[in-house]
């Protein structure tokens, strides 16, 4: 088994820093908003019922309803263009782009782009890429990752912002909000006037009318794909629902779960690039549906997370992400989410850890606005490691000998009087402080308590036996 | 109203670790009038193969315990949300279209969480007690969210003095053998739950699951906090179990 870094080594750089603080801390205030805005409605259940079966559906017919977007699109004069894998769409935009001969590009924030890394691979060839999603443009002049998939510089303080854009943008220090907002959009104001394209997400796309829904709080969104000559959107091939009134209700729970909000500030329908006698909107629409490992995951027993939207209401809510931070996921897609995609997108080689990255409290599940089922998927991947024999060879090969013995009552016994008496060597008044070997890690931080002497079995039998 | 005659599946945990537990548990279903039965051959649910992915191996835990608990009759009571979980939601999924999908489902239906029984099989009016103690109660994940007991405990624990704790429903960090796995990921989603229970002003921390008990009372103890931990099942034992 090769040994990359694991989801552990780089939690525990994490552990207890400023950025786990604040990702605690933001992710608390976000789960409290989300609360109390799901709270607002009588039939938040119903609504979540209704959200999953219709994602449930557009997975379920994927490929019809993909089809009928696609002639949508093309009939408005728009152009599809299917990626396999990250190269595909890479090379896909990036020929776009230069057909277009584009030399600026802004970006509104779109999760498939930091997948398939588009980002670095125009850049390689030449051209300028700026991301215009407030928190994206602070993680990209930072040379920084997003660390969450809605708010992607949640690890930072403002404090930090203040510092990054007095070092980057040669601005005064300042740590208030608003004037390093204000700082912003200046700089990117200009990227909006002078982009020669336009590359954004989509949260959710239209089958009956070929039309992209991008939502944002900041407008850059709109402003990216109006301005620019040319738009191309992004999609991962599972974001797609099959009619406008779906489409709504997608809307509303995805504002609620993801910010607290009951809508987004900005609703961006795009149908088409510009007609005649459009004010405004891009001469080429291109629509990049990408595949990259999501053909795999339909096929097998995770599928269900395809019906995932994106809102992060479960990487909020994780008691381990909420510790850790995304950034210890080592991946774009982090949390407990993320640690169903991206075993199934990129393999379980090196991802086949993240699974075991939960507590399984089922917090997530519990939160989910399309009640994914996930803490039961992340056994499931559990299994699919533990077949290919990742698991350390202590924990195989003592999970072997333990349940080979429970299998059995009177060995059991036998082994719960042995347990007692070796424990005697690490034990003191009835507690283990320190336990040997694979198990070490318990007692660094616990003690354990020892065997007893009379097992609940054996008093029962002296007692009260047959 | 006749009491019905009830299995008590105590738990590997219990069983080893805390056999107090069992002694209490099997007091309180007593005090209420069951009929206890105690299944001798019962050893562990499997749970800890099941969660880390070695389904062979989990599969021949549950199915041993299935022979046992099948061999019974009446309502089986398991003073652990974690294990009830086990056996009501994944041994049906375990033996799903095997021979032993009948015997899991059959099971399955009679198995009860202790508080469960009490409160909604039973509706005993029971509540517990504990001394003049001021007690949080933690919720164990598994019971909360697996099986939906919220309500079951509170009303249990309706006369005792109660000091509300934050976050009484977020995970504590011990997640099986996630506690062993990622020992500081675990220890700092614990080192949170304690500073809360430490700041609800409680001196007695009380839940319904040993598992996450034994790794909060660990904790404790390393802090050198001289709060106590028991299982709810000791606070409606009748004095002198």
């Amino acid at each position: 088994m090769s040994e990359p870094v694991s989801f552990l080594t780089r939690a525990e750089t994490l552990l207890g820093t400023d950025e786990a603080r604040a990702v605690d801390r933001g992710m608390r205030r976000m789960s409290a908003s989300r609360e109390a805005v799901m709270a607002e409605l009588p039939w938040s259940e119903e609504l979540r019922d209704r959200a999953r079966s219709i994602r449930l559906h557009a997975l379920s017919h994927l490929d019809r309803l993909l089809a009928q977007f696609a002639d949508q699109i093309t009939e408005r004069g728009g152009r599809v263009h299917f990626a396999s894998d990250a190269a595909e769409a890479n090379d896909i935009v990036a020929s776009i782009l230069s057909s277009a001969s584009a030399r600026l590009v802004a970006k509104s924030k779109s999760m498939v782009s930091e997948e398939i890394e588009l980002n670095r691979h125009l850049e390689a060839q030449g051209m300028e890429v700026v991301e215009t999603d407030l928190g994206e443009y602070i993680a990209q002049l930072a040379g920084d990752t997003p660390s969450h998939i809605i708010a992607p510089v949640l690890h930072l303080t403002r404090e930090d912002v203040g510092q990054l854009f007095a070092e980057k943008l040669g601005v005064p220090y300042t740590d208030d909000p608003i004037a390093l907002n204000q700082v912003a959009r200046e700089r990117l104001r200009e990227v909006f006037l002078t982009a020669d394209a336009g590359v954004s997400g989509v949260n959710t796309a239209v089958a009956e009318t070929g039309s992209l829904v991008i939502v944002t709080n900041e407008g850059n969104g709109r402003l990216i794909t109006t301005a620019p000559r040319v738009h191309i959107a992004l999609m991962g091939m599972e974001r797609i629902v099959r009619s406008w009134e779906d489409a709504s209700l997608i809307l509303e729970v995805l504002a609620r779960s993801a910010t607290g909000q009951r809508l987004s500030v900005y609703t961006n329908v795009i149908t088409g690039p510009r007609r005649e006698g459009d004010p405004d909107g891009p001469e080429e629409l291109h629509v990049v549906i990408v595949d990259n490992g999501r053909s795999d995951i339909l096929g097998g027993p995770t599928a269900e997370i395809l019906a995932c939207i994106r809102c992060g209401a479960c990487l909020n809510i994780c008691p381990v992400f909420r510790t850790v931070g995304g950034h210890a996921y080592g991946t774009v897609y982090s949390g407990p989410v993320g640690s169903v995609v991206t075993p199934g997108l990129h393999g379980m080689d090196p991802w086949w850890d993240l699974p075991y990255a939960s507590t399984l409290c089922g917090a997530c599940e519990e939160v989910c606005p399309v009640r994914i089922r996930i803490p039961s998927m992340l056994l499931k991947l559990r299994e699919v490691a533990a077949s290919e024999g990742r698991l350390p060879g202590w924990l195989e090969k003592g999970m072997a000998r333990y349940a080979k013995v429970a299998a059995h009552p009177s060995r059991w016994a036998r082994a719960k009087r042995w347990a007692h008496r070796l424990s005697v060597l690490v034990s003191s008044r009835g507690w283990i402080r320190r336990i040997p070997g694979p198990a070490r890690g318990w007692t660094r931080y616990r003690d354990f308590p020892r065997p007893v002497k009379q097992s609940f079995t054996e008093w029962w039998r002296s007692t009260r036996g047959s | 109203m006749e009491r019905p005659q009830v299995q008590l599946l105590v738990t590997c945990l219990v069983d080893a670790l805390a056999p107090q537990v069992g002694r209490a548990a099997l007091a309180v279903l007593e005090s209420v009038g069951c009929g206890v039965s105690y299944p001798e051959g019962q050893t562990c649910c499997g749970q800890p193969a099941f969660n880390v992915g070695l389904t062979e191996e989990a599969k021949r835990m549950a199915a041993h315990t299935l022979e046992v608990l099948d061999a019974t009759e009446g309502p089986v009571v398991v003073p652990s949300g974690s294990c009830t979980e086990m056996i009501v939601h994944q041994y049906p999924a375990l033996f799903a279209g095997t021979e032993r999908e009948e015997q899991a489902l059959r099971v399955s239906s009679r198995t009860r969480e202790l508080t469960q029984f009490l409160v909604d099989d039973l509706d005993s009016g029971i509540t517990a007690s504990c001394g003049g103690c001021s007690v949080a109660y933690h919720h164990s994940c598994h019971g909360l969210r697996g099986l939906g007991l919220r309500d079951q405990a509170e009303r249990l624990l309706r006369d005792v003095d109660r000091m509300p704790l934050e976050g009484a429903e977020e995970c504590c960090g011990f997640g099986g053998l996630f506690a062993v796995e990622m020992p500081s990921v675990s220890a700092a989603i614990m080192d949170e739950k304690l500073d809360r229970v430490e700041a609800s002003g409680a001196d007695t921390l009380i839940g319904s699951d040993i598992s996450c008990l034994i790794h909060l009372q660990g904790g404790l103890r390393r802090r050198g906090s001289d709060i106590e931990v028991r299982h709810i099942a000791e606070l409606l034992a009748p004095p002198g179990t």
